[in-house]
């Protein structure tokens, strides 16, 4: 039993080594959120009307947060796909821990560096003046948690079942991307079409953006007792499901 | 407690129709280096997988260190170090950071893990790069950081896949003279797979050929050379397509292989056959371009067992398809 924390302590290590180590990756992934808010956010802010107070870009600053914690834990999961084919996946499969420690290391550590790049945008937000109203800051950075903690899951399945970085393209275009516009986390999904809305009830981010709305903003179009439940429900779901597909990888 | 190392017992892995392990047994004896010898595609590599409990055999089993891969496989994990034929490590980490995450998933208490992190890193003669990022570490180098790593956690058994696949050939010859002395030293007992047939000659106590997934013969390597006896003389031919067949009707002619354009022929006593059969040649009408004469060596014995050189192995369909297998990840 301690040896499998041990291991899963070094695996969540080894992701906060390499996304403290590589700088570059980092102001990558932060980029375009970045321009999201900044000239997104800030150019539509006295063109778009929204349901809350505070203009647009305060509108979508928990959407881009959203967005951050998707796009950091979706590609950390996706990365098994490189652990795969530069190797290092076969030293942690044929190591004497079980293949559970080893998604719970990867899904661990791939979730608390998303969460970092959310806080930070989150900071940049506060800074292009979005003003936010934390309701509860434990709580948000439990909910950030699941919310990455769903996605990296998501794309550690994924990769279970790819052997490379080919179908990343697809995933991106048309699962990653779509998530991403039905979630609300653009425009308020109240004045969107039926067929819009009745989507994105079925889009995971959904719930996401929807939740850290009421926890950053205070208010929500979904109630924060469904967004809640919706994630973590999903967060066991898609859990559970990374571990059958991992336990499935031969090689 | 078994004295052996391995012991295995009709183990095979099957995919779809096509059988990449047929019905393997095998014993290694404990202490010993091991190396099982045969072309790309012949199975080493799988055989080892399923050894080191990394795929399930499609029948049979296997006892590594007296535990059974397929029941016991946490223990067989602990007891065995590996060393892959490609790179397993994260190259964006250092060379400690890369054996602290071993001992963390080995179970190496904290209070020994510098203490032998240390003395491997010495070993290997890596102490000096402890916290260089692996990335910046040479092909031979990364290679002897995997060897430090897989005896990390003080193996029984260190599987090696092709250790030196792809070195040059110095670091190949001190890549090789660790193993021995790790052999020495630690009493591991070793099993490599290589094709390069000099350096198993060199190395290994006992050599297994393995060709289409079946082992064809285990011996040691000097017993291997001296069960074909005699000399083989090595004849050029430029034109006609001598039938070996008619060589063999000379009665001194223990056997005789074509391949490449080479005639590979056994006799006792080479040097006094050479003008007979440079006349039978002559009276076959057949223009002898040059001949040789040598002692067997391993390529011999795997030509006599398996009709072909390992290269020529290579060129087998099988050992192709096995290739785009690989490339497209197919189980």
């Amino acid at each position: 039993m301690n040896r499998e924390i041990e291991g899963i302590y070094a695996l969540w290590k080894r992701e906060l080594i390499r996304f403290f180590r590589s700088k570059s990756r980092l102001i990558g992934s932060l980029g375009m959120p970045f321009f999201f808010l900044a000239i997104l956010g800030t150019g539509l802010n006295s063109t778009i009307a929204v349901p809350i107070e505070g203009g647009y870009l305060q509108f979508i600053a928990p959407g881009i947060i959203g967005m951050v914690l998707m796009f950091a834990s979706m590609f950390s999961g996706i990365i098994v796909i490189m652990d795969r084919q530069f190797g290092f996946l076969k030293e942690t499969l044929v190591a004497p821990i079980s293949r559970l420690s080893v998604v719970l290391g990867k899904g661990l550590g791939g979730a608390t560096t998303a969460v970092i790049q959310g806080i930070i945008i989150m900071i940049i937000a506060i800074l292009l003046g979005a003003q936010v109203q934390l309701v509860n800051i434990l709580l948000l950075l439990v909910f950030m948690f699941m919310i990455s903690m769903m996605f990296v899951s998501l794309g550690i399945a994924i990769a279970s079942t790819m052997t490379d970085m080919h179908g990343f393209q697809l995933i991106m275009n048309f699962l990653i991307m779509p998530m991403f516009f039905l979630s609300g986390a653009l425009f308020p999904l109240s004045s969107a079409p039926d067929f819009l809305r009745t989507a994105s009830l079925f889009d995971p981010l959904t719930y996401g953006v929807a939740g850290l709305r009421y926890l950053i903003l205070g208010s929500s179009g979904i109630d924060f007792g469904v967004s809640f439940l919706a994630i973590s429900s999903l967060t066991v779901l898609f859990m559970l499901f990374a571990i059958r597909q991992f336990n499935r990888i031969e090689e | 407690m078994t004295k052996n190392a391995i012991e295995a017992k009709g183990l095979t892995k099957a995919y779809g129709d096509f059988t990449a392990v047929d019905s393997v047994s095998l014993s290694v004896e404990a202490g010993t280096i091991f190396g099982l010898l045969g072309p790309n595609g012949a199975g080493k590599t799988t055989l080892i997988s399923m050894l080191v409990t990394m795929r399930r055999p499609t029948s049979g089993t296997a006892l590594v260190n007296g535990f059974d891969i397929s029941k016991q496989a946490d223990s067989v994990r602990k007891s065995i170090g590996i060393v892959f034929q490609d790179p397993s490590l994260d190259d964006e980490l250092t060379a400690r950071e890369n054996l602290e995450i071993h001992a963390s998933m080995y179970g190496i208490s904290k209070d020994i893990r510098d203490e032998r992190i240390a003395e491997l890193m010495g070993i290997v003669e890596l102490g000096d790069r402890l916290n260089v990022v692996v990335k910046k570490f040479s092909g031979g180098m990364k290679r002897r950081l995997e060897i430090a790593r897989g005896l990390l956690h003080h193996p029984k058994v260190l599987f090696l896949d092709e250790p030196t696949l792809g070195l040059d050939p110095q670091t190949r010859a001190s890549i090789w003279e660790y193993i021995k002395k790790l052999n020495k030293s630690e009493s591991i007992t070793i099993i490599l797979t290589t094709h390069y047939m000099d350096e198993a000659d060199k190395v290994c106590d006992k050599l297994a050929i393995i060709d289409h997934g079946k082992i064809i013969t285990v011996d040691a390597p000097e017993s291997l050379k001296n069960k074909l006896g005699g000399d083989v003389i090595s004849l050029k031919c430029s034109d006609g397509d001598p039938r070996v067949s008619r060589l063999l009707g000379l009665g001194w002619v223990k056997s005789a292989v074509k391949h490449n354009g080479y005639i590979d022929v056994r006799v006792e006593k080479g040097e006094e056959k050479i003008p007979a059969l440079m006349r039978f040649m002559e009276k076959e009408g057949i223009t002898v371009e040059s001949v040789s004469l040598r002692k067997p060596s391993l390529d011999d014995v795997f030509l006599h067992y398996t009709g072909r050189t390992i290269r020529e192995g290579e060129a087998d369909p099988r050992a192709g398809m096995r290739l785009r297998r690989k490339a497209w990840g197919g189980r």
